[in-house]
């Protein structure tokens, strides 16, 4: 069963959180979700999380039991020891190999260690690994996250990354929100939404290739064509494709992308 | 030109704990300079080192030629990562304040920063509001600015925005150092100092840094069973689209893992990524 929002709206008072969003997220895949800060990811998380109604459009997604969801903050039981938050999650959610699974969930990581400590005295990335892992817990089809990284340093992302990765390896459908886009390229499918809106969604490589006209670098700005930085160079985006005089074709990413996309949206 | 702001062999400890070991920095004018490492490596205790709000207990740190002092701070701009606005006072009112105590006059804002003047800050959305504490900071003309992770949570024509003003800066003169996790940002720096536990560990551009560094690209049809038969068997492993990354381990161990299962996948060592490099950094120390 493949989970998803069609043509999904949801007002907050007369502000429209989001505005038309379409997303499907197969079983097995990982879907990003990336936007600045008030972009509307938090918003989609919880109506596929079924915690908010929306106004207009269809959703689709499995019984609560059978959804996995943590929310910007690290939800743990901070008087509980690790150990004792996987055990409480596994009784609510009757969870036979609760052992096993906790087992598994922590694996190589710092958090095995850490099995005994209280909750409350771990350092951020550890407390946001154990919210994880007692989201994926009792194995839902639906697994939710909202900006598990943000804040966190990459040895910590890297394993909050491969709790995601086991999830969708386990044949979960994951989406994971993020306000780092070097984290779309883990995913199968990005969702880029800028103001509620969707600015681009597609696999990492359809984004690259779907760039209209050609990216340049040069050494300076150019006159006429919309510029950025990159570093000590600069990027201009010609729409038509047309050559740009002393500026060399740039490889795209997908920083380049969404520039792109933004700028196409302003132009609008 | 010699460097703004140098540290030569700087230690700090806290009771018992090292918090930097003889760590080595150097921003020259017109640099962006990344300081890079993980959380608990030692990038804050650098910067209120630099800063002159602690000194040292071993090495030592010079500004503009000399030791950090009140005069040092006033050619430094620096921006917190909780940016060290007033929310409660106008962007006008925030620009006042902030040029008095450096007794300077209130700097211009420029292009469409100049429409939000009169709105009070906390109800600016957050990629205004970085761009305002980014002006604020600049606005004395320092010849040193310090920046905190100075795009996150900022969309793409915002971080244009705010790039354009760091360099702007850097080419009038100014060196900058950007304290970041991202990759986004250290790409846009000239060169990049890593931490670890304390110890600059690497120094050099994305490129650089990240050009040795190798992992162990898995690519198979059965990417699941592959999953589970190297994350049962201990390694660190990762997903990117369909293909999983190994960090930390040779080809030929991973072979051995995935052959003794069952598992047919091609197994190949390619570059890593700026995040798996770190990890590599932050723990062959």
């Amino acid at each position: 069963m493949t989970w998803g929002v069609a043509h999904l709206v949801v007002r907050y008072g007369t502000d429209a959180a989001l505005a038309g969003v379409d997303l499907d997220v197969a079983p097995g895949s990982i879907v990003a979700v990336v936007g600045a800060d008030a972009a509307g990811k938090t918003t989609l998380l919880r109506v596929l999380a079924g915690a908010v109604e929306p106004d207009r459009g269809q959703v689709r997604r499995p019984p609560r039991e059978r959804v996995g969801y943590v929310s910007g903050a690290a939800a743990v039981y901070v008087d509980l020891t690790v150990a004792e938050n996987l055990a409480f999650v596994a009784q609510a959610y009757r969870v036979d190999d609760r052992e096993r699974r906790a087992a598994q969930l922590l694996g190589p990581t710092g958090l095995a260690q850490a099995r005994q400590r209280v909750a409350g005295h771990l350092s951020g990335g550890m407390r946001q690994k154990l919210a994880v892992a007692m989201a994926m817990m009792h194995r839902p089809e639906l697994l939710l996250l909202d900006e598990p990284t943000t804040g966190l340093d990459p040895v910590s992302r890297i394993e909050i990354w491969r709790l995601v990765a086991a999830a969708a390896a386990g044949g979960a459908a994951v989406v994971v929100s993020s306000t780092y886009l070097e984290e779309a390229d883990r995913a199968s499918t990005v969702l880029a939404l800028d103001d509620g809106r969707v600015l681009l969604h597609g696999s990492p490589d359809d984004l690259l290739a779907s760039v209209p006209g050609l990216v340049f670098e040069a050494d300076a700005r150019l006159d006429g064509v919309a510029c950025w930085r990159r570093g000590r160079t600069w990027r201009a985006w010609s729409p038509d494709g047309r050559r740009l005089p002393g500026a060399r074709v740039a490889s795209v990413d997908l920083e380049d992308a969404l520039i792109v996309a933004a700028l196409r949206r302003e132009a609008a | 030109m010699s460097a703004f702001a140098v540290a030569r062999g700087v230690t700090r400890r806290f009771g018992k704990v090292l918090a930097l070991r003889e760590a080595h920095l150097s921003v020259g004018p017109g640099e962006v300079v990344g300081l890079v490492g993980a959380n608990g490596a030692g990038k804050t205790t650098l910067i209120r080192v630099l800063l002159g709000l602690i000194s040292p207990t071993a090495g030592a740190v010079s500004l503009f030629g000399t030791s950090p002092s009140i005069a040092t701070r006033a050619r430094i701009g620096y921006v917190p990562q909780g940016l060290g606005l007033h929310p409660d006072l106008t962007v006008a009112e925030n620009l006042a304040f902030v040029a008095a105590a450096y007794r300077a006059r209130s700097p211009r804002l420029a292009g469409d920063l100049a429409s939000f003047r009169d709105r009070r800050v906390a109800d600016l959305p957050l990629g205004v509001q970085r761009r305002v504490a980014f002006a604020l900071a600049a606005g004395h003309q320092p010849e040193l600015l310090i920046l905190d992770e100075p795009t996150s949570g900022v969309g793409p024509l915002g971080r244009v925005q705010l790039w354009d003003g760091i360099r702007r800066a850097a080419d009038a003169g100014a060196g900058v150092l950007v304290s970041t996790h991202h990759m986004s940002e250290a790409e846009q720096c000239d060169r990049l100092v890593a931490l670890a536990a304390g110890r600059v560990v690497a120094q050099g551009t994305v490129q650089e840094i990240v050009g040795a560094a190798r992992v162990v690209r898995v690519r198979s049809d059965r990417w699941e069973d592959a999953f589970h038969g190297l994350d049962r068997a201990g390694f660190r492993l990762g997903l990117v689209g369909r293909s999983l990354r190994v960090v930390q381990a040779s080809a030929d161990a991973v072979r051995a893992a995935l052959a003794s299962a069952g598992i047919p996948a091609q197994i190949d060592e390619v570059p890593a990524s700026f995040e798996e490099a770190f990890v590599l950094l932050a723990s062959d120390r």
